[in-house]
């Protein structure tokens, strides 16, 4: 089943998502990246109904171009968060709402502070520490509410990471085979390996 | 499963002597599971105007960009602050206007509102997700674990509590309350406002 998870850390953010495509009961795909980086400083993992994920995460990202080419600069992660959520709150409403959850994750640039948004279909969105959508969430939850730290380094927050991708593995039945990992620092957005 | 329990999360305000209190948990959670620890339900809408919005955490967000929005308006139109009478029927027709469609929230209201002699009278209010206002003189009280704070309040609260006795009553009256709901917790916030300050508080409650 679909997975996703993120941390934040000291000056940086990880997302990592699974990377299977499923109809019902059979994978489609195992090599689908569901983490699109929505500019040089902003990542987002989307999960849900195949087809409204892609639609809606290509929205966003032409959208916050077209912000960026307009106004000359890049909304910072609570901007983009806040547009991104009342896009999925109006939806919500709509005749056919997008059915899609996000976790958004950036380096605000000028503040020089990391920050992750977990947002839901509903439009239900809290800026936190950590955070996951799908089954995966029930391990990972309660492991990072154990091991995460604030101002770890990049290679703690990796190894905490590398903690709930084991659990998920070890203790759920139909758990994922593969995750796309991806960092986003002072540097930008980048794919790690774990 | 109803909608208006999907996230969790109660409100409470109080009447003191010149001065009014509004508390809220923290929780944010998805049925049983808690998501985040500080999801701030109560928002200043002026310096001495407080709304709680517990109920659907959607709504929560888009109801305070409304009303914030709808306040600044009457700022600039009215050029003057509005006052907590006046905010209370923004709240009510803004929820009937979606009377058959609803936001799935039950705000409160706290603020001191300014008499004709240059004095401030507490005013608190409530209404249900279709905006039928509840004007109150003692407390007022929504969210998940609106029926244990009821229990808890009636016996608590009297009458002309001065700020710092005001605190610790809404505090206790929130804590215990919460205690006994599963889907509130997770901490406290407090405000209580005075005709000169807002002191504003967050209190550490059971994690679990």
């Amino acid at each position: 089943m679909e997975t996703s998870f993120a941390l934040t850390g000291k000056g940086y953010v990880i997302i990592a998502s699974d990377t299977t495509a499923a109809r019902s009961i059979v994978k489609m795909k195992i090599d689908e990246d569901k983490v699109k980086a929505l500019g040089p400083h902003l990542l987002m993992a989307h999960s849900g109904e195949p087809g409204d994920t892609l639609q809606f995460a290509e929205y966003v990202e032409r959208n916050i171009r077209l912000y960026n080419i307009r106004h000359n600069y890049s909304l910072s992660p609570s901007a983009a968060a806040s547009w991104v959520r009342r896009s999925l709150a109006e939806s919500l409403r709509s005749r056919h709402p997008y059915s899609v959850n996000l976790l958004l994750g950036g380096y605000d640039v000028p503040a020089k502070e990391p920050h992750l948004y977990w947002i839901d279909y509903l439009g239900t969105m809290s800026e936190v520490p950590f955070g996951a959508h799908g089954y995966g969430s029930y391990f990972a939850l309660s492991l990072l509410d154990r091991y995460h730290n604030p101002d770890a380094s990049l290679e703690e927050g990796i190894a905490t990471l590398k903690r709930c991708i084991d659990e998920v593995a070890k203790r759920l039945i139909v758990s994922p085979s593969k995750y796309t990992v991806k960092v986003v620092d002072k540097d930008g957005v980048r794919e790690i390996e774990v | 499963m109803s909608i208006m329990e999907y996230n969790g999360g109660s409100v409470i305000a109080m009447v003191g002597k010149e001065c009014v209190a509004i508390a809220s948990d923290l929780r944010l959670g998805n049925q049983a599971l808690g998501i985040s620890s500080n999801f701030q339900k109560i928002f200043p809408v002026t310096d001495r105007i407080y709304l709680g919005l517990p109920g659907l955490a959607t709504d929560v967000t888009t109801l305070q960009e409304l009303f914030r929005f709808r306040v600044n308006m009457y700022t600039i139109k009215e050029e003057r602050e509005i006052q907590p009478e006046t905010f209370a029927h923004l709240v009510s027709s803004t929820l009937y206007e979606r009377r058959f469609g609803p936001y799935f929230i039950e705000p409160v209201i706290a603020g001191l509102s300014q008499t004709p002699s240059g004095g401030f009278k507490p005013f608190i209010a409530a209404t249900d997700l279709i905006g039928c206002l509840n004007f109150a003189k003692d407390f007022v009280v929504a969210g998940t674990a609106s029926s244990k704070l009821f229990g808890v309040a009636e016996g608590l609260w009297e009458p002309d509590l001065e700020p710092e006795d005001l605190f610790e009553t809404i505090s206790q009256t929130l804590m215990n309350a919460v205690d006994r709901d599963a889907y509130s917790g997770w901490g406290c916030v407090v405000h209580v406002i005075t005709k000169d300050k807002i002191i504003t508080r967050t209190l550490k409650g059971r994690m679990d």
